[in-house]
C-alpha cells in the first residue's frame, strides 16, 4: 500500500502506520525469532503463573482483605463464565478458563502498558495458538464424554432432522462446528487487537508528526488535538482488551458446553 | 494541475462499507438490551451477558473485512 499524501508542503515525508509497524526483528540484535511479541508472551505466562501462585498462598476460611480481592476475580470466571455455561460439572474446566482469561488479558494490556505498547495478539500466530488449544479442548471434552462415534453423531447429525436433509445439514454442521469456530475465535482476537493498535498508531504517530512538522499553525493545533484525543482511544482500548479476553473465554466455555451437552 | 492527490488502496473503502453493517447490528443489539432493561430491570445481568457475546459475533464481520482489506491486494 502506498502512503496517503494529504499534507501539501510538509517538510519531512510522512509514512502512515501500516503493516510494517507489526513486524519486529530480534531484540538487542538477537536472532530473528527472539522478537518483542515472543518476549511479551513468555513474560505474560510468567506473570500469570507467579500471580496465581502468590494469590493462592496462605488461604484461610475467613478471608483476609487481599484474599477477598483475589477470590472476587477468581469467582468472576468460576461463577460468571464456567458455571453459567457448563452447568454442574464445570470444575474440571475452571483452571483452563481462568488461565486463558488471565493470559489473554495480560497480553492485551501490554498494548497500553507504557513499557511495551504492543499487543502480543496483534501477531496472528499467537491468536492461532490459543484457538488451536481451544479447538483441542472442546473436541477432547466431547470425545471424553460421548466417545468418538457418539460425539461425531451428536455434533454432525443433530436429532429431529428428517433423514434426507442430512445431505444438507451435515456439511453445514461440520463447517460450523469443526472449522469456522476456531477460525473466528482466533481472527476475532487478532483483529480487535490489530485494529486497536493501528488506531492508536494513527492518532499518536500522525498527531506527533502534525505537531512537529506541520507547515501551518492550524496543523500544529490539529496535532495537539489528535494527541489529546488519543487518551480517549487508550480508554476505549482498555475496554476492548478486557472485553476480548472475556469473550474468548466465554466462547470457549460455550463450545465446551455444546460438545458435552447430552441433547444436542 | 490537481489540487490534491490521494494514493492508496480502494480496499479501505470496502472496509468502511463493512463497518456500516456491523455498526447497525451492534446498535440494534444494545437498543434491544436497553428496551429489555426498561421493561424488566432485574433481567439486566442475563441480557448483558448475551449481548456481549452477540456483539462479539456481529463485530467479527467487520474485523474479518478489515483483516482482508489489508491482506488482499
Amino acid at each position: 500500500m502506498r502512503p496517503l499524501i494529504p499534507l501539501e508542503g510538509a517538510t519531512a515525508s510522512y509514512e502512515p502506520p501500516s503493516l510494517h509497524n507489526f513486524q519486529f526483528g530480534g531484540i538487542y540484535g538477537g536472532p530473528d525469532w527472539l522478537n518483542r511479541p515472543l518476549v511479551q508472551a513468555v513474560a505474560a505466562a510468567i506473570i500469570v503463573i507467579a500471580f496465581w501462585l502468590w494469590a493462592s498462598r496462605q488461604l484461610k476460611t475467613v478471608p483476609t482483605r487481599r484474599q477477598f480481592v483475589f477470590e472476587y476475580f477468581y469467582e468472576f470466571i468460576r461463577n460468571g463464565v464456567a458455571r453459567d455455561a457448563l452447568g454442574h460439572d464445570f470444575r474440571k474446566y475452571v483452571p483452563y478458563l481462568l488461565g486463558l482469561f488471565s493470559f489473554i488479558w495480560v497480553n492485551n494490556l501490554f498494548e497500553i502498558f507504557f513499557l511495551t505498547m504492543f499487543p502480543t495478539m496483534a501477531n496472528i500466530g499467537y491468536a492461532w495458538a490459543l484457538a488451536i488449544i481451544a479447538w483441542i479442548v472442546y473436541n477432547w471434552a466431547g470425545v471424553r464424554r460421548h466417545g468418538v462415534g457418539g460425539y461425531l453423531r451428536r455434533s454432525l447429525f443433530p436429532s429431529g432432522v428428517p433423514a434426507p436433509l442430512y445431505v444438507l445439514v451435515t456439511p453445514i454442521e461440520f463447517m460450523s462446528n469443526i472449522l469456522i469456530r476456531p477460525l473466528t475465535l482466533g481472527l476475532r482476537l487478532f483483529g480487535n487487537m490489530f485494529a486497536g493498535h493501528l488506531v492508536v498508531l494513527v492518532f499518536v504517530v500522525g498527531g506527533s508528526y502534525l505537531m512537529l512538522h506541520g507547515s501551518q499553525p492550524i496543523y500544529h493545533v490539529a496535532g495537539v488535538v489528535s494527541l489529546l484525543f488519543s487518551f480517549l482511544i487508550f480508554a476505549l482500548e482498555l475496554l476492548v482488551c478486557t472485553l476480548q479476553a472475556y469473550i474468548f473465554t466465554v466462547l470457549t466455555a460455550q463450545y465446551v458446553a455444546s460438545s458435552i451437552a447430552d441433547e444436542h | 494541475m490537481t489540487p490534491l492527490v490521494i494514493n492508496g488502496s480502494v480496499n479501505m473503502i470496502g472496509a468502511g462499507l463493512a463497518a456500516i453493517g456491523s455498526g447497525i447490528g451492534v446498535g440494534m443489539i444494545f437498543a434491544s438490551v436497553i428496551q429489555g432493561t426498561a421493561r424488566q430491570p432485574e433481567a439486566r445481568g442475563m441480557m448483558m451477558g448475551t449481548a456481549w457475546i452477540g456483539m462479539a459475533i456481529v463485530e467479527a464481520l467487520f474485523i474479518l473485512a478489515l483483516a482482508f482489506a489489508f491482506v488482499i491486494k
